[in-house]
């Protein structure tokens, strides 16, 4: 069964691509993943993710989307108010660099097939999940973005994904992000759905944050309520360098983050935050993984999630320490609060520790709104519902607050602020 | 100002309350005391409307409304103010933008303008000399880490902000050293108008040094056993609570 809906996946998307570029690596990938198949519910990783079942269901024509028509307005409207950086245009998946702003600055932005670079496909591993192998033999082309050695680049570079497919198509996508030596740079993520019509959002990204660089991805996910959307995320991570990703997901139908981050020397810090936010029937699973390879690298990490209505939230956390990692220090947290009795989370730290000296931590916890502080605030003649609001936006704040581009973090506060009904 | 008439509450369906009646007019301060668990929090937590607990009868009138039939919110628009004897600690939520969206609501809900930042700032810096608060201390999450005396500073504190009719003090006292208490006292009495009312409730006889009640009723199994002057605190101080039970258990049998 797996086997006939894979094939027909890469055959049609095969068929509809241009991918002349890596065709070694491609072909490679494209036998990898007719020999894994999609993933099934009784597989581990994707045990409370549906995903087989809701492409078969939403995507009806596995075939590539093409290119929409695309104007200024478009990116006018999905830049947030006062935004001031750069950005990176992708036209159902395929980057646009016409529409594009790239000051290029300290940095290099080129199309993946002229930039051939060495590094594509070493990071993100086809073996690891099949989406990325999809990805790797069906995208048509993406982005090479180099910061460049010694280079801050001062303003973010904005990474807006245009996504709207006639009848459930598939949007492939790929990224590089190279960040050399002692460089600093920022980005920022938002996938946008131009109408309410399903696709199958399928984007890799990868990452080498160089040593002593400082860098910072930041994402938003809130696409349509069909929108079907699997990201496969792999950073490489050296020496002394510090790299930070934060996830905010509002709305899609089914998402899956994977996101690694392979902490492959000393003196590395490693962060992941993800604030879920969700209503309605959206599902939406964060697996994140953080690989502690050599000795005093430090891992933190804080997913919350708020979830109201039928929606389903799932978090899994792996910590991997390996014998080599002494001196580890690695934090986990997962916090829900649950609005509604059809709501569900499932919740798993997964700790792998092979070295002796460390000190690691995880903790996760479930539970309702705080009765107590809620009635604090009504004693103080709150309204009861803007109380729920102020609580809720207190809890989700942590998460907003490791967003450092003002305008995208402002963006991003109305839209939680509005879902909670919170308008302090 | 206040009516109480016969009272019942419990809490799942355990009675706590077995009949309150009490008459408190403006101007007035009333000390409740009585041993643990004779119900004196219960009756402050009934009065501010919190929900666990469950009124099984009598009324509560307030300067002619059913308190009992308003929500916890509307009791505080109407000037009910809780003064709570454990403060909760909402992280994320700051103390000024916390205070500056309740004092808006109540604001709107008596009819009055709202504050803007510059006003309410103003009103915040004048009412802040009261109770001796840091400005520090108001930028941070709500009660986040404060002190037990900061705690309870913080309470007088948003009660001079808000500029309740009926104020109920459910043990401030406790955890307090002499210091704080002092600091707290003089907070209370300098709010104190004859529009105004106060209910202290208190397992000691050391508050009412500083804030002197007009009436002490001793609360002992769910009802007001004995009702009296300051002489009562003192005598209470002086010869415990144990006589008064006695007295209670022989008039009840």
């Amino acid at each position: 069964m797996a086997t006939a809906i894979i094939t027909d996946i890469l055959e049609t998307l095969l068929k509809s691509s241009n991918t002349t570029s890596f065709p070694a690596i491609r072909e490679k990938a494209k036998t990898l993943a007719l020999e894994k198949g999609l993933p099934e519910i009784k597989e581990e990783e994707y045990k409370f993710t549906a995903i087989q079942r809701k492409l078969e269901k939403s995507i009806t024509d596995f075939s590539t989307a093409k290119n929409i028509s695309l104007t200024t307005a478009h990116i006018q409207d999905a830049l947030p108010e006062g935004y001031e950086g750069d950005f990176l245009v992708f036209n159902n998946g395929r980057v646009d660099l016409e529409l594009s702003k790239l000051s290029k600055q300290g940095y290099e932005a080129t199309l993946l097939s002229s930039s051939a670079s060495d590094l594509f496909g070493t990071i993100a591993k086809n073996e690891k999940d099949v989406f990325t192998a999809i990805n790797t033999s069906g995208f048509e082309d993406g982005i090479h973005i180099q910061v460049k050695k010694n280079q801050k680049v001062e303003k973010p570079i904005h990474l807006l994904f245009f996504n709207q497919t006639n009848e459930g198509q598939v949007i492939p996508t790929r990224v590089l992000i190279e960040i050399e030596e002692n460089a600093e740079a920022s980005f920022l993520e938002n996938s946008i759905s131009l109408d309410e019509t399903p696709y199958f959002f399928n984007q890799v990204v990868e990452v080498k944050a160089a040593q002593n660089s400082k860098s910072h991805y930041a994402k938003l996910q809130n696409e349509s309520r069909q929108a079907v959307s699997v990201s496969n995320f792999e950073t490489n991570i050296y020496r002394d360098a510090v790299f930070s990703h934060t996830v905010i997901s509002l709305n899609g139908d089914m998402v899956r983050n994977n996101l690694s981050l392979n902490l492959l020397d000393s003196g590395v810090e490693g962060n992941m935050y993800g604030l879920y936010l969700l209503n309605g029937k959206t599902h939406v699973d964060n697996h994140t993984n953080v690989d502690h390879t050599k000795p005093n690298s430090d891992s933190n990490e804080l997913y919350k999630g708020i979830l109201a209505d039928s929606s389903r939230g799932v978090f899994n956390g792996k910590i991997f320490v390996r014998q080599d990692a002494q001196k580890t220090n690695a934090f986990q947290q997962n916090n829900n609060i649950l609005l509604s009795e059809d709501a569900t989370i499932n919740t798993k730290p997964q700790l792998e520790i092979w070295a002796d000296d460390v000190k690691c931590s995880h903790g996760c916890t479930t539970g309702q709104l705080d009765e107590e502080a809620l009635f604090y605030l009504q004693a103080r003649g709150i309204a009861k519902d803007q109380a729920k609001g102020l609580l809720l936006f207190a809890f989700a704040g942590e998460i907003l607050e490791h967003i450092s581009d003002e305008p995208f973090k402002n963006h991003i506060t109305n839209l939680v602020k509005e879902r909670l009904g919170s308008n302090i | 100002m206040l009516t109480i008439k016969n009272l019942h509450a419990s809490i799942e369906g355990t009675p706590i309350l077995k009949g309150i009646n009490l008459e408190i007019k403006a101007g007035e301060i009333h000390a409740i005391m009585g041993p643990n668990g004779s119900g004196k929090s219960t009756l402050a937590s009934v009065l501010a409307g919190r929900e666990e607990y469950e009124v099984t009868e009598g009324e509560v009138n307030f300067k002619g409304k059913d308190l009992l039939d308003l929500a916890p919110e509307d009791r505080a628009r109407e000037g009910v103010f809780l003064a709570f004897q454990y403060p909760v600690e909402i992280p994320g939520v700051s103390t000024t933008n916390f205070l500056r969206t309740a004092v808006n609501q109540v604001r709107e809900y008596r009819g009055q303008d709202p504050l803007d930042a510059v006003k309410f700032l103003s009103v915040m810096k004048e009412k802040m000399k009261l109770v001796e608060i840091d400005q520090k201390l108001l930028s941070r999450s709500l009660n986040e880490g404060f002190s037990g005396g900061e705690k309870k500073r913080n309470e007088i504190f948003q009660m001079a902000m808000l500029e309740p009719t009926l104020s109920i003090l459910d043990e401030t006292d406790s955890g307090l050293d002499i210091d704080a208490l002092k600091i707290v006292s003089n907070g209370v009495n300098k709010l104190k108008t004859s529009e105004t009312a106060t209910i202290v409730v208190t397992h000691y006889q050391r508050l009412l040094d500083y804030i002197v009640p007009d009436f002490v009723h001793v609360l002992y199994n769910g009802r007001i056993v004995k009702s009296g002057t300051k002489d009562l605190a003192l005598e209470l101080e002086e010869k415990g609570y144990d006589w008064i039970k006695e007295e209670a258990d022989a008039a009840s049998v």
